[in-house]
């Protein structure tokens, strides 16, 4: 079992669509997961059914008994995230709690206990294709620790496994942080989604540092790429440069957003240049991904 | 007055809508400062290109084990919450990435055996473009938290920028902890969203946040003319203003490709970044 990782450290690059149209060519024989945890929205093109549902907790809050506490003041003196207000009695702020449970250990009466938190919603679904995804929802202010994107891909790794299925892709998370590295963590190839934009080239030169110290094979797509040729070919440059294979270009193409606005996959939309282009990029890229490192 | 310019999806256009509204303001009004809060992948600065005049490394203190004070008791082991120390058979290991800056086991161990040090986690620079300030926080790659750059970063324009001046923070993606630290303590909250069904949902998201924090929020939607209708129904439906609507053109695409400031080729747009600006300036007079 081969695992995929399509990421873009910048966001709205065409990520997603072109993700999900691999979901959709390749039907049944992959498992999908979502990692972008944070703004999930795969699910709004490949329309999986939600039939498995389970809460996720990982993270703990303070909480004060108020039964207990003699403000004392204690808690709010060691505070380092400023959670601890006072008015009339000591209160938690729970959006800025950290969760460190330093207040609970010092607290003199033991007025303090750490409660589990609901960090937000795993779902299993069979998706329109009748492929199995496995998807997330973080709840608002939740730690984005990457501990619920850890689940879903060994989630997604576990079915894989019993299922036999031969590849695991992964919509991974934005940014360079623990999200991303938890989308990262045990890939076997990487799909960098880039766009020939000054902010597209500076993010996609910071997460390929960060996908550079996993030593994992890359390849990139530029969409987007007719929008400045002086910017694509930068990229493409820069591709060479740092051993990245150029997978291919894609034009800037309004159909990205016309099909997404119908809740399609580009590849259903239109059955023209486009679509040959995400169909061969996908078989190349499982065949990159079969090969050892 | 504090703003922070958000958005639940990425690359809706809030450093488009962050760089355009703090240059345009600027041009009348020079008490105005510009702080990118997306640390992980800032980009204001490739459309503000302005004059660096300050510049320093960010820190974030770790603690350090003191092997000749240590008398291997793993309290420190024991008060950790995040697994980032841990003790071995006859050494302690402190695992900076997973360690939350608490104190805990530092403050907590009897023998003052891990003391906190700083350690470098990114930088902050400092611009001057024409009348705009611009203040930029960048994490270090390999960092993995966001949190504490962006709240050193926040301090850093308190602490510099006297408190007439107009605070515009372009904050993070998301609806998790770097997009509540950045956005916290705003008086108010722009959101910017694409009008389509990605648009639309992280919108949604990014509302309950705001919601949550109990915050001031507007919605800018960019890229208008695209997609459906659907966002303007339901800001509509939620009575949430939408101050401006700023039209999609492959024209805007490739000047922002390019790196320049969409309002000073496009008159369409600066109609639109007028209308945020004057939105604001009501706001300050009420204030």
């Amino acid at each position: 079992m081969k695992e995929i990782v399509v990421i873009s450290g910048k966001g709205g690059t065409g990520k997603t669509s072109i993700t999900a149209s691999f979901a959709y060519l390749a039907k049944g024989d992959i498992i999908v997961a979502d990692c972008d945890v944070d703004a999930a929205d795969m699910h709004l093109l490949l329309k999986p059914d939600f039939a498995h549902q389970e809460n996720f907790y990982s993270s703990e809050i303070a909480l004060i008994n108020q039964d207990i506490c003699t403000k004392c003041g204690e808690c709010k003196k060691i505070c380092r995230f400023d959670a601890i207000c006072f008015d009339k009695q000591y209160k938690v702020k729970p959006l800025a709690c950290e969760g460190c449970g330093y207040c609970a250990n010092i607290c003199p009466v033991d007025a303090i206990t750490m409660e589990k938190q609901n960090d937000g919603d795993l779902f299993i679904s069979t998706t329109k294709v009748k492929s199995t995804m496995v998807h997330a929802s973080l709840n608002i202010g939740a730690e984005n620790s990457g501990k619920l994107v850890a689940k879903v891909k060994s989630t997604a790794k576990e079915i894989a496994k019993k299922d036999k299925k031969e590849f695991v892709l992964v919509d991974g998370s934005p940014g360079i942080g623990c999200p991303v590295v938890s989308s990262l963590s045990g890939a076997d190839y990487v799909v960098l989604v880039a766009e020939p934009t000054v902010a597209g080239i500076h993010d996609l030169k910071r997460v390929h540092q960060v996908v550079k110290n996993f030593n994992i094979k890359s390849g990139c797509i530029i969409n987007k790429a007719d929008l400045n040729k002086e910017k694509s070919q930068a990229i493409k440059q820069f591709l060479q440069k740092e051993d990245i294979l150029h997978i291919t270009d894609i034009p800037y193409d309004e159909n990205f957003t016309k099909s997404m606005t119908e809740g399609k996959t580009i590849v259903e939309y239109e059955d023209k240049a486009l679509s040959s282009t995400i169909k061969s990029s996908w078989n190349k890229i499982t065949q990159l991904a079969k090969i050892k490192k | 007055m504090k703003i922070s310019i958000a958005s639940g999806k990425g690359g809706t256009g809030k450093t488009t809508l962050a760089t355009n509204l703090s240059a345009f303001i600027a041009e009348k009004n020079s008490n105005i400062v510009l702080t990118d809060l997306d640390v992980e992948e800032p980009n204001s600065g490739l459309f503000i290109r302005g004059e660096l005049t300050h510049s320093q490394d960010m820190y974030k203190m770790i603690p350090e084990w003191d092997k000749d004070k240590c008398v291997l008791c793993r309290n420190c082991q024991n008060v950790c919450k995040f697994n980032a120390v841990i003790m071995m058979i006859d050494e302690v290991i402190v695992f900076d990435k997973l360690c939350h800056s608490c104190y805990a086991c530092s403050e907590l161990c009897p023998q003052n055996a891990l003391p906190m040090q700083p350690r470098k986690m990114g930088e902050l620079k400092r611009f001057k473009y024409k009348n705009l300030h611009f203040v930029e926080g960048k994490l270090n790659i390999g960092q993995e938290q966001a949190v504490p750059l962006i709240a050193q970063t926040l301090d850093y324009v308190d602490n510099n920028f006297p408190e007439n001046h107009l605070k515009i923070y372009d904050a993070p993606p998301g609806t998790s902890c770097p997009v509540i630290e950045a956005t916290k303590d705003s008086d108010l909250i722009i959101l910017i969203t694409e009008p389509t069904p990605f648009g639309l949902h992280d919108l949604k998201l990014s509302v309950d946040t705001m919601r949550k924090l109990e915050k001031e929020f507007i919605v800018v939607i960019n890229r208008h003319g695209i997609g459906n209708a659907n966002v303007e129904k339901y800001c509509k439906k939620e009575k949430i203003p939408v101050v401006a609507s700023i039209p999609n053109s492959k024209k805007a695409a490739q000047a922002y490709s390019h790196g320049n400031l969409l309002y000073k080729v496009i008159p369409e747009i600066k109609t639109e970044i007028k209308k945020v600006a004057d939105y604001i300036e009501t706001k300050m007079v009420k204030m």
